[in-house]
């Protein structure tokens, strides 16, 4: 049926073109949907550019503090709060270590239990319930309650950090699962391997580059957060960089923000010479 | 390599040689120590009469965040409306910036190698900060608002964006566009037949898939001042009302899945 | 029309793909390179159009000096060299039309390609061209949805619509099955012919080569070792350019080795014949 409406179409645009008049197909076949979409996406963007309220007299006022900021990454600061950054950088990088190694090693189980090929039902819904709470919620909105649960300081902070690992992790290690070439697995158990042999046979030469791969990106994914968490309390540099803003020292502030670029560059680099050295 | 042979002269086979297993028992050693050690350093800095007092301290949370108070959503629809826009337009803004960033960056495609390291220097300055620190940058500058948080998302959106879209550059079949230049096309016909065409599909599905993280980003935006339903929430913890932070809590679950679902369906769709 | 006069090419490995090449090809001559992989023949061609950048030697296309154009001027240049290539080179996402239409892009400034406005004439040529090779009804297709010897002749209507003086045709069948290959061919002899265009053809396929080529040149690691007429190739000149092989003896499947070869349909399995038919031209 669709074809009989096609052919007068195509017949006609072929006529057309052999007169020389020739357009480019359009992207979206019916012409009311093409213009209900466009028509709309106006719509929307009018609606929301006039609801942005801007004060454009703060805005000037702020262009001076912008120049400044800009001068002050000329000359980032280390020295004057250098006791504070040494702290607060060490805080963060072991939130992001044990984080990861908790997160990673909890995330395993988890991943596992989600994985619909390998798990029974009851369990796989316990699973997918834990990664859906762990990737909606906001690091930020998960290490507010940590801090009201366990004190302000690193330790929320680190749990925050592992919770969101877990739920990571967990749904790509199970994607991963749920793909995997089950031939290699019907081998090893055809052997006569126990579930536990077969998952260590089969199943972990299957998922483990990929496993320790998307580790080392977690990794830096952690350490960019744990940048942050401090600003509600939960430890690392964030507080250190909340202060130093709140307080107009823009130097400062420029130098963290230029050490967190560069241990963000250290882990990328030496993450993809890990990820090269275990395939 | 690995098959030795015993002093009775029968051959062994073994995973790894004796020195590959003594490295490999070295590098976990280290690990571990260096786990131990960052353990140590947190287990300092922690005061753990609260942690031993978590759990009470949880029950008593959700005593106090149950039920919540259905009442307060009709205050956080603006905000939410907000939240949204912060996203959309912030996604678009970053998303024009770049577009032109990450065809600088690849390799096939950058005009000269300076211009490629700036380009990478861009992107990984985006991409190193996080998006809440470009907000708080930003509410100092142009003072509180929604102005700055669709500033911030679409900066922090510059270095995702720019990142996996040069990737994609990088991958396209050389062919199509060798046979483009051949036609006698200038440098920016050939982007536009030969490269371009290859990596539409992976930008639209990079822009979406942004668009949706972005989404649950903006959430907090407003904990810093820069505008959105992290406002409301501010406010709420500050005031201890944590009946209406559970109604927040509801809210921003609920968008943030039917963001996520929405991202799933069109990425679904392109490919 | 075109002469290439001491052409070397070098690449940045060191590794040395062409030596001292000299070749004249007048007007409305259609020539086939042969040569085993790796012999230089793509390194060849592509240094014509410069997509390969010789190192040494000249190259005129009728009075311009290919080799120091740059730019604007190059671009120029290129507009008069169709190519056409193994794998098709077609853009898969664009459709039929679009993909031919880009062989005007040399004509046409950014704006009106990007906009797809092109001159009204380029349009009637293009479908004319479609019309040529057969592939009217697709023109809305996308690439992707053709056949290998459809998008082969899309990809010949491309490069027909540079209005070129020379085509430069890089393993056209190498992806086809034979009669595809043969129909192919047959479509660039005949547009050669109708339109009076030089053509060098790359071609893994000796009895190919014999049967639609006016000239046969054979290149050996980057020398010419061969120059000729396709009758005057025989089996002494294949050994000069291939290596040692038995030219003349069918393959027979009785031990493991020419079993495993059999099927793959070795390029010159079928000489044998050809040069018995005396080749076609």
């Amino acid at each position: 049926m669709s074809k009989q409406a096609e052919a007068p179409l195509t017949q006609a645009r072929q006529q057309a073109a052999s007169r020389g008049q020739w357009r480019r197909l359009p992207l979206i076949e019916s012409p009311r949907l093409r213009w209900g979409l466009a028509i709309g996406a106006v719509v929307y963007l009018f609606l929301a550019l006039a609801s942005v309220e801007v004060n454009w007299a703060r805005v000037a006022e702020g262009a001076a503090r912008a120049v400044n900021f800009l001068g002050a990454f000329m000359q980032p600061d280390f020295m004057s709060r250098y006791d504070d950054i040494v702290a607060g950088l060490l805080e963060s990088l072991t939130m992001t270590l044990t984080s990861t190694v908790l997160g990673v090693l909890l995330a395993i189980p988890v991943g596992l239990g989600a994985a619909r090929n390998i798990s029974p039902l009851p369990i796989y819904f316990v699973c997918r319930a834990i990664i859906a709470v762990s990737r909606t919620f906001q690091e930020i909105i998960i290490a507010i309650l940590f801090v009201v649960m366990f004190g302000f300081g690193p330790f929320a902070g680190m749990i925050t950090l592992a919770f969101a690992t877990i739920g990571f992790m967990a749904k790509l290690l199970a994607e991963d699962i749920e793909d995997l070439d089950w031939r290699q697995v019907e081998a090893v158990r055809a052997t006569g391997a126990s579930w536990w042999q077969t998952m260590n046979h089969a199943v972990q030469p299957q998922v483990m580059p990929r496993l320790i791969g998307l580790s080392m990106y977690r990794l830096d994914i952690n350490f960019r957060e744990s940048s942050v968490i401090g600003i509600v309390g939960a430890g690392g540099i964030g507080a250190t960089l909340n202060t130093s803003l709140s307080r107009y020292e823009y130097d400062t502030s420029a130098a963290i923000l230029l050490i967190i670029i560069a241990i963000v560059l250290l882990c990328e680099y030496s993450s993809s010479h890990v990820r090269r050295w275990t395939q | 390599m690995p098959v030795s042979t015993t002093p009775q002269g029968q051959p062994v086979w073994r995973r790894r040689t004796t020195r590959a297993q003594w490295l490999q028992y070295l590098a976990w050693l280290a690990g571990v120590s260096l786990f131990l050690l960052c353990w140590k350093m947190i287990s300092d800095n922690t005061m753990w009469v609260f942690v031993e007092d978590a759990g009470r301290q949880g029950a008593d949370l959700i005593s106090r965040m149950t039920p919540p108070e259905w009442g307060y959503a009709n205050v956080l629809w603006k905000p939410m409306w907000d939240t949204i826009n912060i996203a959309t337009l912030g996604t678009a803004l970053g998303i024009m910036m770049a577009f032109p960033v990450a065809f600088l960056a690849a390799r096939n495609t950058t005009p000269h190698p300076l211009i490629r390291s700036a380009a990478l220097v861009i992107i990984v300055s985006s991409r190193s900060i996080n998006s809440l620190i470009w907000a708080m940058l930003l509410v100092t500058i142009l003072g509180p608002g929604v102005l700055a948080g669709i500033i911030a998302i679409a900066l922090r959106s510059i270095g995702f964006v720019g990142k996996l879209l040069y990737e994609a550059i990088e991958e396209i079949h050389p062919t199509p566009v060798e046979a483009i230049s051949a036609t006698g096309a200038s440098r920016l016909q050939v982007m536009n037949y030969g490269v371009l065409p290859q990596v539409m599909p992976a930008f639209a599905g990079i822009s979406v898939y942004r668009w949706d993280i972005n989404i649950r980003e903006s959430t907090v935006l407003g904990l810093v001042g820069a505008g959105g339903i992290g406002l409301q929430l501010n406010a709420s913890i500050n005031s201890l009302a944590w009946d209406q932070v559970s109604v927040i809590f509801i809210m921003i679950f609920a968008t943030v899945l039917v963001s996520e679902w929405i991202s799933a369906r069109v990425r679904h769709a392109i490919i | 029309m075109l002469t290439l006069s001491g052409v070397g090419k070098r690449y940045p490995t060191g590794d040395r793909a062409l030596t001292d090449i000299e070749l004249a090809l007048p007007k409305g001559q259609v020539m086939a390179l042969i040569g085993p992989s790796g012999a230089g023949k793509s390194t060849l061609i592509r240094c014509v159009n410069r997509l390969v950048e010789p190192t040494q030697g000249s190259i005129r296309l009728e009075d311009t000096e290919i080799t120091k154009l740059s730019g604007h001027k190059l671009r120029h240049a290129r507009r008069s060299m169709g190519m056409i290539f193994q794998e098709y080179a077609l853009v898969d996402r664009l459709t039929v039309m679009e993909n031919v239409l880009s062989g005007q892009l040399g004509y046409v400034g950014f704006w009106r390609s990007f906009l797809r406005r092109y001159p009204q004439e380029a349009v009637v040529e293009a479908f004319r061209l479609l019309e040529r090779v057969g592939l009217t009804h697709a023109i809305d297709k996308r690439a992707d949805a053709l056949s290998g010897g459809q998008r082969q002749r899309v990809g010949i209507a491309r490069a027909l619509l540079q209005s070129p003086k020379l085509l430069l045709v890089d393993e056209p069948t190498a992806s086809l099955d034979p009669k595809t290959s043969r129909q192919i061919m047959r479509l660039i002899r005949e547009l050669c012919a109708e339109r009076e265009l030089a053509a060098i053809i790359n071609i893994h396929d000796v009895a190919l080569a014999q049967q639609f080529a006016d000239r046969i040149v054979g290149l050996r690691a980057g020398e010419i070792v061969f120059d000729g007429l396709p009758s005057e190739l025989d089996s002494d000149m294949l050994t000069t350019i291939y290596g040692e092989e038995e030219w003349d003896t069918t393959p027979e499947p009785m031990d493991d080795e020419t079993t495993d070869d059999a099927p793959v349909n070795p390029p010159y399995a079928r000489v044998l014949s050809s040069i018995e038919a005396g080749g076609a031209r």
